[in-house]
């Protein structure tokens, strides 16, 4: 492990942090100022790792750019790298997901706002719209949320292209298999208190979901109120919230390597949106969802009020892996032993809306 | 010519300059001048506009002294020797 690069979104631009030993942390100026970055994504499939940003400015919209040179310069096409087609109607508003495509070297998905799912087959540099998702019967039903109305999560199966699985608020889980031809809502045990019926074929706010590192059909969930796990590829959910201090919450990680290990940032209740106790806990379950530890040394444990959003929490791929979140008051944290200690990487930055660490060599 | 005069945060797409030039048909629409703009500056005009040709929400335009929310929108009409102001709205926090 020679360095890594952590890519932090904040509501007010991207910094970028280099560290050698994971121990200290370089961070970068504030770039793409006033753009909110919702989403970032770090490339490592190639010999050349790719950053990806996807930065929204209030006034002059949404873009998604590349670096192939760690954040030095960044490029996008001149007709931008999303765009609706016209016969939708529709304008991008957000980008809220980039994820590289674990099982097809050059593809790269993106969920948007308004909800919806586009592939790039060069590596985040042109996007196409999925059109099955978009032409769904269901989509006139899809509620917006306090964030919007958007496609938060893509998973993409690492031994199958064909399987894929998407996460909205609100609306819930749906899951193709057939490469995204056709969509399927995926959300039986999955709670949607907020609805006359709680338990609605779809609707539901899902907040994140994660994929298990030794299964690819075990999928951990952070639900609007609800923890879940599927042992399925999604197709049924069950909760594994009891040993948590509260279902509540945005982020939910796996562990890249180890599985069974999950980590996740628990929040009092949706009218109570600050940490149970008011400490800063990190909680890791290894044994899937069974029991859950709560992972404090180095974090504050008196006082604190600060959450961590959907995409705010990743690891890294080393061994032994790295574990980071960024809060909504700015603050970053990293742990290089799995979440047992943590350093505080950056205090008062912008909100922090999405963090992604890897080694880039 | 017709101009469009842009704010800073704009320049870096129209290689630094604080305006573009363009051909414009006496009286054509200010939707079919941002064609123009789009057809050569694609960039700079995707923040102005949305893809599916719409005003962003938080960009205001005015031809000459005029919003043109206020009167005929893309509609409106645009001097051959006019000039098109874009600035950003007061927005966010």
């Amino acid at each position: 492990m020679t360095g890594l690069v952590m890519m932090i979104g904040t509501a007010k631009g991207l910094f970028l942090a280099r560290s050698a030993d994971r121990l200290t942390w370089r961070l970068s100026d504030l770039m793409f100022s006033m753009n909110a970055v919702y989403a970032v994504a770090i490339d490592t499939r190639a010999k050349t790792p790719r950053l990806l940003v996807a930065a929204a400015s209030e006034h002059w919209g949404p873009s998604v750019f590349h670096s192939d040179d760690l954040g030095t310069s960044w490029a996008e096409p001149e007709q931008g790298a999303i765009a609706f087609p016209a016969v939708t109607g529709a304008a991008l508003e957000r980008v809220w997901q980039l994820q590289p495509s674990p099982s097809e070297p050059d593809v790269v998905w993106a969920g948007t706002q308004p909800s919806a799912l586009f592939r790039s087959e060069d590596r985040g540099e042109h996007f196409d719209l999925v059109p099955a998702l978009w032409d769904h019967p269901h989509r006139p039903e899809w509620g917006a949320g306090f964030g919007g109305q958007a496609v938060h999560t893509v998973l993409a199966h690492p031994g199958d292209a064909a399987q894929l699985t998407v996460a909205m608020s609100t609306g819930g889980v749906y899951r193709s298999t057939d490469a995204g031809q056709s969509w399927t809502a995926s959300n039986s045990g999955v709670a949607a208190y907020f609805l006359p019926d709680p338990a609605p074929e779809f609707g539901q706010c899902v907040h994140k979901i994660a994929r298990d590192a030794g299964n690819p059909d075990r999928l951990y969930l952070q639900n609007h109120h609800g923890v879940n796990r599927s042992d399925d590829g999604g197709r049924t959910w069950t909760s594994i919230a009891d040993g948590l201090p509260t279902d509540f919450g945005f982020a939910m990680v796996a562990h890249p390597r180890r599985a069974d290990v999950a980590y996740g940032f628990p929040i009092a209740a949706d009218r109570e949106r600050v940490p149970p106790g008011h400490a800063c806990r990190v909680y890791r379950t290894e044994d899937a969802g069974a029991s859950w530890r709560a992972l404090t040394e180095g974090l504050p444990q008196r006082d604190y009020y600060d959450i961590v959003l959907r995409d705010g929490m990743c690891a890294d791929d080393a061994d032994p892996s790295g574990i980071y979140f960024g809060t909504r008051n700015g603050e970053v944290y990293a742990s290089a032993d799995e979440g047992e200690h943590w350093t505080q990487v950056a205090g008062h930055l912008p909100s922090v809306l999405s963090v992604r660490t890897a080694v880039v060599g | 010519m017709t101009r469009i005069v842009l704010p800073a945060a704009l320049r870096q797409y129209a290689n630094g300059a604080s305006s573009v030039e363009l051909d414009h048909v006496d009286g054509a629409s200010l939707a079919v001048l941002l064609d123009s703009l789009a057809a050569g500056h694609a960039a700079l005009a995707r923040r102005i506009r949305d893809e599916q040709g719409e005003l962003r929400r938080f960009v205001n335009v005015y031809v000459g002294a005029e919003d043109v929310r206020r009167i005929g929108g893309l509609s409106t009409p645009v001097p051959a020797d006019g000039q098109v102001l874009v600035l950003p709205s007061v927005a966010g926090g």
